[in-house]
């Protein structure tokens, strides 16, 4: 097996820190190596977590010091089972490769989230959401079982009927009750490698959220990206684009011939050095005028691919560099229904501040799943992006973590970088819940990641 | 663990007595540092460190634990690192702020007092450098803050006792920061010009002076951005490479 000492960071780029990284091929590789960091002694126990791609934006999947479980190499490839719609994937599978065979027999992933390039075991333990939330949760409530290595080497078959308080401590549990190795999900059939999307641009928040609340429920997907500097009477403009699936009749006649045939694409890759600050309020707020300007004021029923309107940003490669040296931060939280106060509060403020953001998705989450450590729950979730070297971002965004718990909401752990243990500790009651689980199959507290050490998980 | 806007959890103060190692602690306490380990002679017994024990409490330090540490015994320095790492675990940010600028009249006079003073500003920190980066580099992360001084970007005359050994200090850090290169471990230089405390009381202000509140923000700067060296004031930098360029005969002469 090879091991590696190695920096790594996530998304954001920030607080680097070095790792033995080791890439097992094999359940019982797994199982080696999480007894053997469980047998360090003293300081030498710096603990070990896994990793998948490295997409959450903080320090999730790292561990400082100690062992660094990279799923990448593990027994790759699938099965479909068509009968019960599932799929059988090695946690290290990537949802982009899982996609390129899915569609081509006519399924979709259950949920996908802004970027393709994650894989299974981080869509598990992030619990992760996607545009179509409001109507079919998040990636956990499709699970039907998984595999876990435990601390203690035990390869264990859990599921939401087999084992479930573990299964749920592990559904957004962040890597921290053992390595998944592989799980069966559900999928979806499909007939295209096509959405049928309905495009609208609201004026204001106050119509962008009215809008929202009165149609979500008539599509399948549906998400709004805002511009967060547009200030005044125009604060909380909008482009909403909500979709279906297409079917074949959809599509225009040439391409009824193949219809599943799936193209993503990556057209660019961004330069690897980038002066610090290229993105500020000016370039951003350039930017955010021109594609509000250029999206249609309302369209009906165009037929976009799925990689375009899922991963738009995936057409970009390492775009995360356009951030400079520096690094950038992701800010998401969720407040529920009612709190919308709070959520107008938070994006004139930013709007305010001219915090240039160009990636603010706002979008309505549907019901939770019984993890007692995943984010979603019902109610308006806005992410953001922001650079890591922002002047006051520190204080910014503890005003705004004061305000979301005031609200009852929470923040979203896959994204955080930088947040208080007591204020996380405050959003996520049920922690303690899950901590009792956790506890039962690591009493030793071998698994850890730098995420967990920073907010004492 | 230090979080993506530059704040960190714990803190060890080397020099836990030092105006301008303290003015870093409190900004970095107010920045969200919860644990601080304050090292310094005699710290252990009583009453020794209460004063500025009590101003990082006061500033919002949850833990403020003393411990002994002396620099002119290098033998001591591994067992203090491990110490004040039993203390708060990882150490997310090591400062060094021990040194001693004394009298060069008195230094010319007392060629051991000028030694004892060297070791102070300069080998004790090689010791305790090396075991701090050890530390560090098994963490897989951590930053090791260094007081430099611009008295070593060139020595001078009026100073040449202290500005040797910060010229060797300096130089020390440098390597040390290479030495950790991708091991997840950093080292920030600091140079400051002068700053008012109880070390620069008995001489007179040279140009450029900084409280010891702006180094402080520097620092806090410098650590959101990954700095690895910091002037403060900024403006010496450019100064010092102006500064450099004099000839001997008149660099000679520079007072103080
Ligand atoms: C551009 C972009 C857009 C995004 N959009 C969304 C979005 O719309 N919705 C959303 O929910 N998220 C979104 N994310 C976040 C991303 O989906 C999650 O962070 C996801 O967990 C990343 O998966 P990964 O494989 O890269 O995991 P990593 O980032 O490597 O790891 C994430 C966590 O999963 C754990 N983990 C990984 N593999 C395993 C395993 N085999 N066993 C146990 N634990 C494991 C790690 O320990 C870590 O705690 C986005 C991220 C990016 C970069
Ligand atoms: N002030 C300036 O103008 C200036 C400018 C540039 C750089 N600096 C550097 O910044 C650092 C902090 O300076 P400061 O202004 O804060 O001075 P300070 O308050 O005098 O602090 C220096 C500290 O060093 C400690 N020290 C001296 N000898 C020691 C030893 N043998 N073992 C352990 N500790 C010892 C002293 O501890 P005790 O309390 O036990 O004596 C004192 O607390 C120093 O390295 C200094 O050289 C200062």
């Amino acid at each position: 097996m090879r091991r590696q000492r190695r920096l790594l960071t996530g998304w954001g780029r920030t607080a680097p820190t070095a790792a033995t990284v080791a890439r097992p091929r094999t359940t019982e590789e797994v199982a080696l190596l999480l007894r053997e960091a469980g047998r360090r002694e003293g300081t030498r126990r710096r603990g070990a977590i896994a990793r998948g791609l490295g997409r959450s934006y903080g320090d999730a999947a790292q561990c400082a010091g100690g062992l660094v479980v990279d799923c990448a190499d593990l027994a790759p490839g699938y099965r479909i089972d068509p009968e019960s719609s599932t799929v059988t994937a090695s946690s290290g599978t990537s949802l982009a490769d899982l996609m390129e065979h899915l569609v081509e027999h006519g399924y979709f992933v259950p949920v996908t989230p802004g970027t393709r390039h994650v894989t299974v075991g981080g869509a598990i333990s992030a619990d992760i959401h996607g545009k179509n939330h409001h109507v079919d949760s998040s990636f956990g409530a499709h699970v039907r079982s998984l595999t876990l290595v435990t601390p203690d080497g035990a390869e264990r078959r859990i599921g939401p009927d087999r084992d479930p308080d573990l299964f749920w401590a592990t559904v957004g549990g962040m890597g921290m009750t053992g390595v998944i190795t592989e799980a069966t999900f559900g999928i979806i059939p499909v007939e295209t490698a096509g959405v049928r999307v309905d495009t609208d641009r609201t004026p204001d928040l106050d119509s962008t959220l009215a809008v929202m609340s009165e149609t979500d429920d008539h599509y399948h997907y549906t998400v709004c990206w805002i511009d967060l500097l547009a200030r005044g009477r125009a604060m909380g403009r909008g482009v909403l684009t909500r979709a279906h699936h297409a079917q074949v009749t959809d599509l225009p006649p040439r391409r009824r011939r193949a219809p599943l045939r799936y193209t993503p694409r990556t057209v660019a890759g961004a330069p690897l050095r980038v002066p610090p600050r290229l993105l500020n309020t000016w370039s951003v707020r350039a930017f955010n005028t021109a594609y509000y300007a250029r999206a249609p004021k309302r369209a009906r029923g165009q037929i976009h691919e799925l990689s375009s309107f899922f991963h738009p940003l995936d057409a970009v490669r390492d775009w995360n560099r356009m951030y400079g040296p520096h690094g950038l931060v992701q800010y998401q939280f969720v407040v529920p229904f009612g709190e919308e106060p709070t959520l107008r509060r938070i994006v004139a403020r930013l709007a305010s501040a001219g915090a240039p953001s160009f990636l603010a998705v706002l979008k309505r989450f549907g019901e939770g799943t019984p993890a007692p450590l995943s984010f979603p729950c019902p109610g308006w979730t806005l992410a953001l992006d922001l650079p890591a070297d922002l002047p006051g971002l520190a204080r910014l965004l503890r005003s705004f973590d004061e305000q979301v718990l005031a609200a009852g909401g929470r923040l979203y752990l896959a994204k955080d970088s930088r947040a208080e243990p007591a204020v996380v500790h405050a959003m996520y009651p049920r922690l303690g819940e899950w901590r009792r689980v956790r506890q039962s199959v690591d009493p030793e507290g071998v698994l850890v990641s730098d995420l967990a050490r920073r907010l004492e998980l | 663990m230090r979080n993506a806007v530059g704040a960190v959890d714990s803190v060890l103060l080397l020099g836990g007595r030092s105006e301008i190692g303290l003015a870093i602690v409190e900004r970095l306490v107010r920045d969200g540092a919860r644990k601080v380990v304050l090292a310094a002679r005699g710290a252990e017994e009583p009453d020794r460190i209460t004063a500025s024990a009590e101003r990082l409490r006061a500033a919002g330090a949850a833990e403020v634990r003393p411990l002994d540490f002396d620099a002119a015994r290098p033998g001591t320095h591994a067992d203090v690192i491990d110490a004040a790492a039993k203390l708060v675990g990882d150490l997310d940010i090591v400062i060094d702020a021990f040194g001693v600028l004394g009298e060069q009249t008195v230094f010319e006079a007392d060629p051991v007092a000028a030694a004892d003073a060297a070791t102070a500003t300069f080998t004790g920190h090689v010791s305790a450098g090396l075991a701090v980066a050890a530390r560090l580099k098994e963490q897989g992360h951590g930053i090791l803050v260094v007081l430099s001084s611009v008295a070593g970007v060139r020595v001078r005359r009026a100073n040449f006792v202290y500005g040797a050994a910060k010229a060797g200090l300096d130089g020390f850090a440098q390597g040390l920061g290479d030495a950790l290169h991708e091991t997840g471990a950093r080292v920030m230089i600091v140079r400051p010009g002068y700053v008012p405390t109880q070390m620069s009381a008995h001489v007179s202000a040279a140009p450029f002076p900084a409280t010891a509140e702006q180094v402080a923000d520097a620092v806090a700067a410098g650590l959101r951005t990954g700095s690895e060296i910091v002037w403060v004031p900024r403006k010496l930098r450019f100064v010092f490479a102006g500064l450099r360029l004099l000839p001997r005969a008149v660099w000679r002469r520079m007072p103080r």
